[in-house]
Protein backbone atom coordinates (compact mmCIF):
# COMPACT_ATOMS: atom_id res chain seq x y z
CA UNK A 1 0.00 0.00 0.00
CA UNK A 2 1.21 3.10 -0.76
CA UNK A 3 1.49 6.06 1.57
CA UNK A 4 -0.60 9.70 1.21
CA UNK A 5 0.39 11.55 3.88
CA UNK A 6 -2.18 14.68 5.09
CA UNK A 7 0.57 17.99 4.86
CA UNK A 8 -0.99 20.36 6.90
CA UNK A 9 -0.12 24.52 6.58
CA UNK A 10 0.20 26.89 9.16
CA UNK A 11 -2.81 29.90 8.58
CA UNK A 12 -1.58 33.15 8.75
CA UNK A 13 -3.78 33.52 11.63
CA UNK A 14 -1.71 31.13 13.61
CA UNK A 15 -0.30 33.68 16.33
CA UNK A 16 -4.28 34.68 17.50
CA UNK A 17 -4.67 31.14 18.27
CA UNK A 18 -2.87 31.18 21.57
CA UNK A 19 -2.45 34.07 24.65
CA UNK A 20 1.13 32.65 24.24
CA UNK A 21 1.57 33.49 20.76
CA UNK A 22 -0.11 36.85 20.92
CA UNK A 23 2.21 38.15 23.54
CA UNK A 24 5.48 36.85 21.82
CA UNK A 25 4.09 38.86 19.01
CA UNK A 26 2.99 42.04 21.07
CA UNK A 27 7.12 41.89 22.34
CA UNK A 28 7.94 41.56 18.65
CA UNK A 29 6.25 44.72 17.67
CA UNK A 30 7.71 46.42 20.53
CA UNK A 31 11.14 46.35 18.57
CA UNK A 32 9.18 49.13 15.87
CA UNK A 33 8.79 51.45 18.54
CA UNK A 34 11.46 51.22 19.76
CA UNK A 35 13.63 51.42 16.97
CA UNK A 36 11.18 54.90 16.11
CA UNK A 37 12.14 56.49 19.25
CA UNK A 38 16.23 56.16 18.67
CA UNK A 39 15.52 57.47 15.43
CA UNK A 40 13.80 60.50 16.36
CA UNK A 41 16.52 60.59 19.36
CA UNK A 42 19.16 60.77 16.45
CA UNK A 43 17.29 63.32 14.82
CA UNK A 44 17.03 65.82 18.12
CA UNK A 45 20.89 65.42 18.17
CA UNK A 46 21.56 66.02 14.45
CA UNK A 47 19.17 69.35 15.08
CA UNK A 48 21.21 70.18 18.25
CA UNK A 49 24.07 69.91 16.64
CA UNK A 50 22.58 72.99 13.67
CA UNK A 51 22.38 75.31 16.24
CA UNK A 52 19.46 76.67 19.01
CA UNK A 53 17.08 77.43 16.11
CA UNK A 54 16.95 74.26 14.90
CA UNK A 55 16.73 72.50 18.28
CA UNK A 56 14.12 75.18 18.76
CA UNK A 57 12.06 73.89 16.38
CA UNK A 58 12.66 69.80 16.84
CA UNK A 59 11.12 70.81 20.47
CA UNK A 60 8.26 72.47 19.36
CA UNK A 61 7.41 69.63 16.88
CA UNK A 62 7.61 66.88 19.81
CA UNK A 63 4.95 69.37 21.37
CA UNK A 64 2.67 68.44 18.59
CA UNK A 65 -0.63 66.20 20.16
CA UNK A 66 0.76 63.64 17.62
CA UNK A 67 4.21 63.17 18.60
CA UNK A 68 2.91 63.30 22.43
CA UNK A 69 0.52 60.45 21.84
CA UNK A 70 3.51 58.65 19.87
CA UNK A 71 5.83 58.85 22.67
CA UNK A 72 3.07 57.70 25.48
CA UNK A 73 2.82 54.30 23.23
CA UNK A 74 6.29 54.08 22.58
CA UNK A 75 6.51 54.36 26.26
CA UNK A 76 4.60 51.28 27.42
CA UNK A 77 5.87 49.67 24.69
CA UNK A 78 9.14 50.05 25.77
CA UNK A 79 8.10 48.81 29.23
CA UNK A 80 6.15 45.94 28.16
CA UNK A 81 9.79 45.13 25.84
CA UNK A 82 11.58 45.72 29.31
CA UNK A 83 9.77 43.58 30.81
CA UNK A 84 8.97 40.49 29.04
CA UNK A 85 13.26 40.47 28.51
CA UNK A 86 13.62 40.69 31.92
CA UNK A 87 11.61 37.88 32.91
CA UNK A 88 13.41 35.57 29.98
CA UNK A 89 16.93 36.55 31.06
CA UNK A 90 16.90 33.18 32.87
CA UNK A 91 16.34 31.16 30.77
CA UNK A 92 19.10 32.61 27.91
CA UNK A 93 22.07 33.46 30.65
CA UNK A 94 21.41 30.46 33.28
CA UNK A 95 24.09 31.23 36.32
CA UNK A 96 25.65 28.16 38.14
CA UNK A 97 26.20 28.39 41.76
CA UNK A 98 28.25 25.68 43.49
CA UNK A 99 26.36 22.95 42.11
CA UNK A 100 22.98 24.43 41.75
CA UNK A 101 21.62 26.79 38.91
CA UNK A 102 20.86 30.18 40.69
CA UNK A 103 16.89 30.72 40.82
CA UNK A 104 14.98 32.52 38.42
CA UNK A 105 13.59 35.03 40.58
CA UNK A 106 17.07 36.65 42.29
CA UNK A 107 18.24 36.85 38.35
CA UNK A 108 15.27 38.70 37.33
CA UNK A 109 15.25 41.19 40.23
CA UNK A 110 18.95 42.17 40.22
CA UNK A 111 18.27 43.65 36.66
CA UNK A 112 15.15 45.96 37.83
CA UNK A 113 17.90 47.13 40.60
CA UNK A 114 20.10 47.83 37.87
CA UNK A 115 17.61 49.30 36.17
CA UNK A 116 16.57 51.46 39.03
CA UNK A 117 20.31 52.70 40.07
CA UNK A 118 21.08 53.33 35.97
CA UNK A 119 17.66 55.66 36.51
CA UNK A 120 19.12 57.45 39.27
CA UNK A 121 22.18 57.89 38.16
CA UNK A 122 20.77 59.41 34.53
CA UNK A 123 18.64 61.62 36.49
CA UNK A 124 21.38 63.00 39.16
CA UNK A 125 23.51 63.75 35.78
CA UNK A 126 20.48 65.65 33.85
CA UNK A 127 19.50 67.46 37.06
CA UNK A 128 22.89 68.63 38.86
CA UNK B 1 -16.09 17.63 41.58
CA UNK B 2 -17.36 16.85 37.67
CA UNK B 3 -20.29 14.47 37.73
CA UNK B 4 -20.14 12.84 34.29
CA UNK B 5 -21.27 9.71 33.15
CA UNK B 6 -20.60 10.52 29.72
CA UNK B 7 -18.36 12.91 27.68
CA UNK B 8 -17.65 13.47 24.08
CA UNK B 9 -14.37 12.84 22.53
CA UNK B 10 -13.82 14.60 19.35
CA UNK B 11 -11.17 13.14 17.21
CA UNK B 12 -9.80 14.58 14.17
CA UNK B 13 -9.42 11.55 11.77
CA UNK B 14 -7.62 11.01 8.16
CA UNK B 15 -8.01 7.50 6.62
CA UNK B 16 -5.57 7.89 3.70
CA UNK B 17 -7.07 5.39 1.50
CA UNK B 18 -10.56 7.49 1.35
CA UNK B 19 -9.61 10.73 2.98
CA UNK B 20 -8.40 14.00 1.35
CA UNK B 21 -8.34 16.20 4.19
CA UNK B 22 -9.10 15.47 7.97
CA UNK B 23 -12.40 15.31 9.56
CA UNK B 24 -14.18 15.45 12.89
CA UNK B 25 -15.39 12.38 14.13
CA UNK B 26 -17.14 12.40 17.78
CA UNK B 27 -17.73 9.44 20.11
CA UNK B 28 -19.47 8.99 23.19
CA UNK B 29 -16.98 7.72 26.09
CA UNK B 30 -17.85 6.78 29.58
CA UNK B 31 -16.08 8.88 32.07
CA UNK B 32 -14.05 7.62 34.84
CA UNK B 33 -12.54 10.02 36.91
CA UNK B 34 -8.59 8.12 37.04
CA UNK B 35 -8.80 8.07 33.62
CA UNK B 36 -6.67 10.14 31.34
CA UNK B 37 -7.15 11.20 27.24
CA UNK B 38 -5.22 7.71 26.21
CA UNK B 39 -7.63 5.56 28.21
CA UNK B 40 -10.38 7.48 26.58
CA UNK B 41 -8.75 6.64 23.12
CA UNK B 42 -8.33 2.54 23.80
CA UNK B 43 -12.13 2.57 24.94
CA UNK B 44 -13.09 3.69 21.51
CA UNK B 45 -10.57 1.66 20.10
CA UNK B 46 -11.73 -1.46 21.77
CA UNK B 47 -15.37 -0.91 22.14
CA UNK B 48 -17.00 1.58 19.03
CA UNK B 49 -14.26 1.53 15.86
CA UNK B 50 -10.93 -0.29 15.75
CA UNK B 51 -9.78 1.46 12.88
CA UNK B 52 -8.88 4.34 15.33
CA UNK B 53 -5.17 5.02 14.65
CA UNK B 54 -2.82 6.26 17.40
CA UNK B 55 0.37 5.71 18.96
CA UNK B 56 1.35 4.75 22.72
CA UNK B 57 3.64 2.59 24.42
CA UNK B 58 4.59 2.99 28.20
CA UNK B 59 1.67 4.94 29.79
CA UNK B 60 3.73 6.78 32.34
CA UNK B 61 4.84 9.74 30.40
CA UNK B 62 8.49 7.92 29.91
CA UNK B 63 8.26 6.64 26.27
CA UNK B 64 7.31 9.74 24.59
CA UNK B 65 4.84 7.95 22.17
CA UNK B 66 1.47 9.24 22.97
CA UNK B 67 1.83 13.28 22.24
CA UNK B 68 -1.10 14.45 20.47
CA UNK B 69 -3.27 18.03 20.31
CA UNK B 70 -5.73 18.10 23.24
CA UNK B 71 -7.95 20.68 23.03
CA UNK B 72 -5.64 22.36 20.65
CA UNK B 73 -2.09 22.14 23.31
CA UNK B 74 0.33 19.29 22.53
CA UNK B 75 0.48 16.86 25.32
CA UNK B 76 1.31 13.51 26.19
CA UNK B 77 -2.50 11.74 25.94
CA UNK B 78 -1.17 9.31 28.77
CA UNK B 79 -0.63 12.42 31.52
CA UNK B 80 -3.71 14.46 30.45
CA UNK B 81 -6.42 13.63 32.86
CA UNK B 82 -9.69 13.92 31.53
CA UNK B 83 -11.18 15.32 35.11
CA UNK B 84 -8.99 18.82 34.43
CA UNK B 85 -10.41 19.21 30.92
CA UNK B 86 -14.33 18.02 32.10
CA UNK B 87 -13.67 20.79 35.25
CA UNK B 88 -16.65 23.68 35.19
CA UNK B 89 -19.56 21.63 33.14
CA UNK B 90 -17.61 21.02 30.11
CA UNK B 91 -18.40 18.09 28.35
CA UNK B 92 -15.92 18.07 25.23
CA UNK B 93 -12.44 17.27 24.61
CA UNK B 94 -10.99 17.56 21.32
CA UNK B 95 -7.62 15.35 20.05
CA UNK B 96 -6.07 15.79 16.80
CA UNK B 97 -2.76 14.54 15.32
CA UNK B 98 0.52 17.08 16.82
CA UNK B 99 0.51 20.14 14.72
CA UNK B 100 3.32 21.02 11.97
CA UNK B 101 3.74 17.19 10.41
CA UNK B 102 2.40 15.53 8.20
CA UNK B 103 -0.30 13.26 8.97
CA UNK B 104 -0.10 9.55 8.15
CA UNK B 105 -3.31 8.46 9.55
CA UNK B 106 -5.86 9.90 12.40
CA UNK B 107 -3.54 11.17 15.17
CA UNK B 108 -0.04 9.44 13.73
CA UNK B 109 2.33 11.90 12.70
CA UNK B 110 5.10 11.29 9.92
CA UNK B 111 8.12 12.01 12.01
CA UNK B 112 11.15 11.25 9.50
CA UNK B 113 11.97 14.53 9.38
CA UNK B 114 13.14 14.73 12.62
CA UNK B 115 14.58 11.73 12.97
CA UNK B 116 17.21 13.00 10.51
CA UNK B 117 16.97 16.47 12.08
CA UNK B 118 17.85 14.29 15.51
CA UNK B 119 20.84 12.60 13.56
CA UNK B 120 21.91 15.63 11.93
CA UNK B 121 23.38 16.90 15.29
CA UNK B 122 24.62 14.13 16.25
CA UNK B 123 23.39 13.69 19.98
CA UNK B 124 25.98 11.39 21.12
CA UNK B 125 29.42 11.81 23.33
CA UNK B 126 32.35 12.66 20.32
CA UNK B 127 36.04 12.27 21.64
CA UNK B 128 38.80 13.55 19.00
CA UNK B 129 41.21 12.28 21.45
CA UNK B 130 40.93 9.00 22.31
CA UNK B 131 41.26 8.41 25.83
CA UNK B 132 43.54 5.11 26.71
CA UNK B 133 41.83 2.31 29.08
CA UNK B 134 44.82 2.04 31.87
CA UNK B 135 43.96 6.20 32.41
CA UNK B 136 40.60 4.77 33.70
CA UNK B 137 36.68 6.11 33.75
CA UNK B 138 36.15 9.91 33.01
CA UNK B 139 35.06 11.71 35.92
CA UNK B 140 32.59 14.23 36.54
CA UNK B 141 31.70 16.61 39.57
CA UNK B 142 28.25 17.36 40.33
CA UNK B 143 28.30 20.95 39.25
CA UNK B 144 29.25 19.53 35.49
CA UNK B 145 26.36 17.45 35.28
CA UNK B 146 24.27 19.54 36.89
CA UNK B 147 24.89 21.92 33.95
CA UNK B 148 23.23 19.68 30.78
CA UNK B 149 21.27 17.30 32.85
CA UNK B 150 18.29 18.69 32.37
CA UNK B 151 18.44 18.26 28.66
CA UNK B 152 19.10 15.00 29.05
CA UNK B 153 15.22 14.66 30.14
CA UNK B 154 14.09 14.63 26.60
CA UNK B 155 12.07 11.88 25.49
CA UNK B 156 11.81 12.82 21.86
CA UNK B 157 7.59 13.32 21.97
CA UNK B 158 7.88 16.56 19.75
CA UNK B 159 5.61 18.12 21.64
CA UNK B 160 7.74 21.07 21.32
CA UNK B 161 7.98 20.78 17.34
CA UNK B 162 4.35 21.01 17.83
CA UNK B 163 4.01 23.97 19.72
CA UNK B 164 6.94 26.27 17.58
CA UNK B 165 5.21 28.56 14.88
CA UNK B 166 8.43 28.42 13.68
CA UNK B 167 8.88 24.72 12.84
CA UNK B 168 5.33 25.37 11.15
CA UNK B 169 6.74 28.32 8.87
CA UNK B 170 10.05 27.14 8.40
CA UNK B 171 9.62 23.03 7.81
CA UNK B 172 13.92 22.64 7.83
CA UNK B 173 14.25 24.49 11.06
CA UNK B 174 16.59 22.09 12.79
CA UNK B 175 13.96 22.39 15.84
CA UNK B 176 13.50 22.73 19.74
CA UNK B 177 14.58 19.04 20.85
CA UNK B 178 17.15 18.25 18.30
CA UNK B 179 18.90 21.61 19.19
CA UNK B 180 18.80 20.82 23.31
CA UNK B 181 20.43 17.76 22.82
CA UNK B 182 23.06 19.10 20.73
CA UNK B 183 23.43 21.82 23.78
CA UNK B 184 23.44 19.30 25.80
CA UNK B 185 26.55 17.06 24.64
CA UNK B 186 27.99 20.16 23.72
CA UNK B 187 27.98 21.29 27.76
CA UNK B 188 29.07 17.52 28.29
CA UNK B 189 32.44 17.79 29.95
CA UNK B 190 33.55 14.11 28.45
CA UNK B 191 32.56 15.76 25.24
CA UNK B 192 34.80 17.17 22.23
CA UNK B 193 32.32 17.37 19.37
CA UNK B 194 31.09 20.65 19.36
CA UNK B 195 32.98 22.33 16.34
CA UNK B 196 31.69 19.36 14.46
CA UNK B 197 28.28 20.16 15.44
CA UNK B 198 28.29 23.69 14.94
CA UNK B 199 28.11 23.30 10.44
CA UNK B 200 24.00 21.99 11.47
CA UNK B 201 23.54 23.96 15.13
CA UNK B 202 25.28 27.56 14.10
CA UNK B 203 23.76 27.06 10.26
CA UNK B 204 20.94 29.33 9.02
CA UNK B 205 18.23 26.49 9.47
CA UNK B 206 19.93 25.84 13.51
CA UNK B 207 19.60 28.28 16.63
CA UNK B 208 19.04 31.45 13.93
CA UNK B 209 15.74 30.21 12.88
CA UNK B 210 14.69 30.57 16.43
CA UNK B 211 12.19 33.78 17.63
CA UNK B 212 12.43 32.81 20.98
CA UNK B 213 8.68 32.40 21.26
CA UNK B 214 9.85 29.73 24.23
CA UNK B 215 6.44 27.89 23.50
CA UNK B 216 8.80 24.78 23.57
CA UNK B 217 9.84 25.07 26.88
CA UNK B 218 6.59 25.68 28.38
CA UNK B 219 5.02 22.51 26.91
CA UNK B 220 7.83 20.52 27.59
CA UNK B 221 6.49 17.16 29.74
CA UNK B 222 9.81 16.75 30.99
CA UNK B 223 11.23 20.05 32.24
CA UNK B 224 13.96 20.12 29.29
CA UNK B 225 14.78 24.01 28.36
CA UNK B 226 15.38 23.68 24.75
CA UNK B 227 14.54 28.00 24.03
CA UNK B 228 17.25 28.60 26.64
CA UNK B 229 19.25 26.19 25.38
CA UNK B 230 19.29 27.60 22.16
CA UNK B 231 19.69 31.19 23.05
CA UNK B 232 22.60 29.93 24.78
CA UNK B 233 24.13 28.81 21.53
CA UNK B 234 23.01 31.97 19.87
CA UNK B 235 25.18 33.92 22.51
CA UNK B 236 28.05 31.17 21.83
CA UNK B 237 28.04 31.72 18.30
CA UNK B 238 27.32 35.31 17.97
CA UNK B 239 30.76 35.32 20.31
CA UNK B 240 32.58 33.34 17.40
CA UNK B 241 31.77 35.20 15.12
CA UNK B 242 33.29 38.47 16.40
CA UNK B 243 36.05 36.41 17.62
CA UNK B 244 37.01 35.17 13.97
CA UNK B 245 36.20 39.41 12.84
CA UNK B 246 38.67 40.57 15.41
CA UNK B 247 41.47 37.72 15.57
CA UNK B 248 43.18 37.27 12.15
CA UNK B 249 44.18 33.28 11.82
CA UNK B 250 41.35 32.05 14.71
CA UNK B 251 39.40 29.21 12.89
CA UNK B 252 36.44 28.75 13.62
CA UNK B 253 33.79 26.26 12.11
Amino acid sequence: MSRKPYVPTLPNTWWLEKPLYIRYMLRELTSFFVGAYVAILIVGLWHLSQGPEAWGGFMSALSHPLAVVFHVIALAFSVYHTVTWFALTPRTTPIMRGDQFVPAAPIIGAQYVIWAVASIVVLVAVLW
Amino acid sequence: MTDHKTFTLEVLRYNPESDDVPHVQSFTVPYEEDWVVLDALNWVKDNVDGSLTYRWSCHMAVCGSCGIMVNNEPVLSCKAFLRDYLAGGNTKITVGALKNFPIEKDLVIVMDSFMEKLEAVKPWIIRTSERPVEDGTFTQLPKQLMRFKRHTMCINCLLCYAACPQVGLNPGFIGPAALALAHRYNLDSRDQGKELRKDVTASHDGVWECTFVSACSEVCPKDVEPAGAIQEQKIESSIDWALDHLMPGRKSR
